[in-house]
């Protein structure tokens, strides 16, 4: 399902992160990192929320707006009962809509805000998402402090939080269309290899994408996935290439290989993940060069993996999902 | 539903592990930890006039204490990303898995963190261990009733 907008445009972005990502290649374009986990908090989860709440005092400092301006507030995290975005955000906007896209929040944030201002029910939206290396290791996965071997596959949840200022006023970035994935089911069940579990979801929404807007790889300058990692990233591009003859050429990349340096930072194996990675690069590096016109259009792809570790023991399969934006520059 | 050109082709960009390299480094280690314990145990007895048996269980209770102790200086886990199975089957990852499992919770207090997580880990491996014990134990008396 493609929607296409007239009027929504993006004001502004603010990313703030942690220790790993501020040492990543992107580490200048972030507004406000951290050197710890615990963000001067007293829990891990406590930060997340610190994190939260710094990424929109920054984006309303940035765009000079009071808390009572936002119209809306839209996000999500991969806290239980989305509670990180939930406490982060209280006291900002006339309302808050909470999310659970796994890893593909951020893009299901932009696109249902845009929907509300596109159809003159909001002016001001800000879209919301953060998540926590340390929380979600303590959610999905073992205690933090125990060395549970991990695989090369594995991916690295990102850390840090990032809000972006949806508006009904023109600016230079607009919100151009996009495509709202499906649950996809491909038989995989292998949670520490989640490229392979959600690239099938990015190949979806992908050949969705351009069959619906009659577009292709030439229209866009950049594709660019949410977290699928190394691995993900190359099952992508053959796949593509070997059943739909679609060549991403080097137009392509994922934000879960672009955000560290894989050389020098090996703890995080196959890449960054969490809902907070691909947003992290697209609403930092992306959006600069978008604003600075040396990238005209873009298609942002935002990956996410739905399943609990409940359901895993249930011997059930990881379902995935990718939601897709277009963001072009206005001339 | 799972696409067999999809497998096919995942397969190809599958990560590989270096498990030839893992499995030395674990045998490595945990054979180093075997010695060292067998090393304590002997000084214990030769030194401290203990029993073997006393100087076993003070060799286990010092692993314990340095798991523990490694474990809350963060150092433990780095380790165990490295030598693997070598230091998380013997009894030092059984006190490292009690240990992380208190760290991790203790920011929900003593009750529903620390006192109701503590054993997230380690209790299938007391449960079946102390299970399998029972049954074993009862096999052996059987067969020497019999016998």
């Amino acid at each position: 399902m493609t929607i296409h907008y007239q009027n929504v445009y993006l004001q502004d972005t603010a990313c703030v992160c942690g220790p790993y990502e501020k040492k990543g290649p992107l580490g200048k374009y972030f507004d406000k990192t951290y050197s710890d986990f615990y963000c001067g908090e007293s829990s891990f989860e406590k930060a997340e929320v610190k994190m939260v709440k710094d990424s929109i005092q920054c984006l309303l400092k940035k765009s000079s707006l009071a808390k009572e301006d936002i119209d809306l507030v839209v996000g999500g995290d991969l806290l239980n009962q989305i509670t990180a975005t939930t406490y982060g955000s209280y006291g900002v906007g006339q309302g808050f809509v909470g999310i659970y896209g796994a890893c593909s929040s951020s893009v299901l944030g932009l696109i249902l805000g845009s929907t509300f201002i596109e159809n003159g029910f909001a002016s001001n939206v800000i879209g919301v998402v953060s998540s926590h290396n340390l929380t979600s290791e303590k959610q999905f996965r073992y205690p933090i402090e125990y060395g549970a071997p991990r695989p090369n596959s594995a991916t690295f949840t990102a850390t840090g939080a990032a809000s972006c200022l949806l508006t009904s006023q023109k600016s230079s970035i607009r919100m151009e269309c996009a495509t709202i994935g499906r649950s996809i089911d491909y038989g995989q069940n292998d949670s520490n290899d989640m490229g392979r579990v959600m690239a099938p979801a990015a190949i979806d929404t992908l050949t969705r994408h351009f069959q619906e807007t009659g577009r292709g790889v030439e229209d866009y300058d950049w594709i660019l996935t949410g977290d699928l990692g190394v691995y993900g990233k190359e099952i992508v591009k053959e796949y593509l290439l070997k059943k739909y003859s679609i060549d991403l050429e080097k137009k392509y990349d994922d934000c879960g290989v672009l955000l560290y340096d894989l050389e020098k930072q090996k703890e995080v194996k196959a890449g960054g993940s969490g809902p907070a990675c691909s947003p992290l690069v697209v609403y930092s590096y992306f959006v600069s060069q978008l604003r600075k016109k040396k990238i005209k259009r873009i298609l942002f792809l935002a990956t996410g993996a739905l399943f609990s570790p409940l359901f895993l023991y249930q011997k059930e399969n990881i379902l995935s999902i990718c939601h897709a934006v277009s963001l072009e520059v206005v001339d | 539903m799972r696409d067999s050109f999809y497998e096919e082709i995942a397969d190809l960009h599958k990560a590989r592990e270096n498990k030839i390299k893992n499995a030395f480094l674990s045998f490595l280690c945990g054979g180093v930890l075997g010695l060292l314990g067998e090393g304590i145990v002997e000084i214990l007895v030769s030194f401290f006039s203990l029993s073997r048996e006393d100087g076993l269980v003070w060799m286990l209770i010092l692993f314990i204490f340095l798991a523990s102790f490694l474990t809350s200086l963060g150092i433990f886990d780095r380790m165990v990303t490295i030598f693997r199975c070598g230091l998380l089957i013997p009894i030092t990852g059984f006190a490292h898995s009690m240990t992380s499992c208190c760290l991790d919770t203790k920011t929900e207090g003593l009750i529903y963190g620390m006192g109701s997580n503590a054993f997230k880990l380690a209790g299938t491996v007391l449960f079946y261990g102390v299970s399998s014990a029972f049954l074993l134990g009862a096999v052996r008396y059987l067969i020497e009733v019999i016998a």
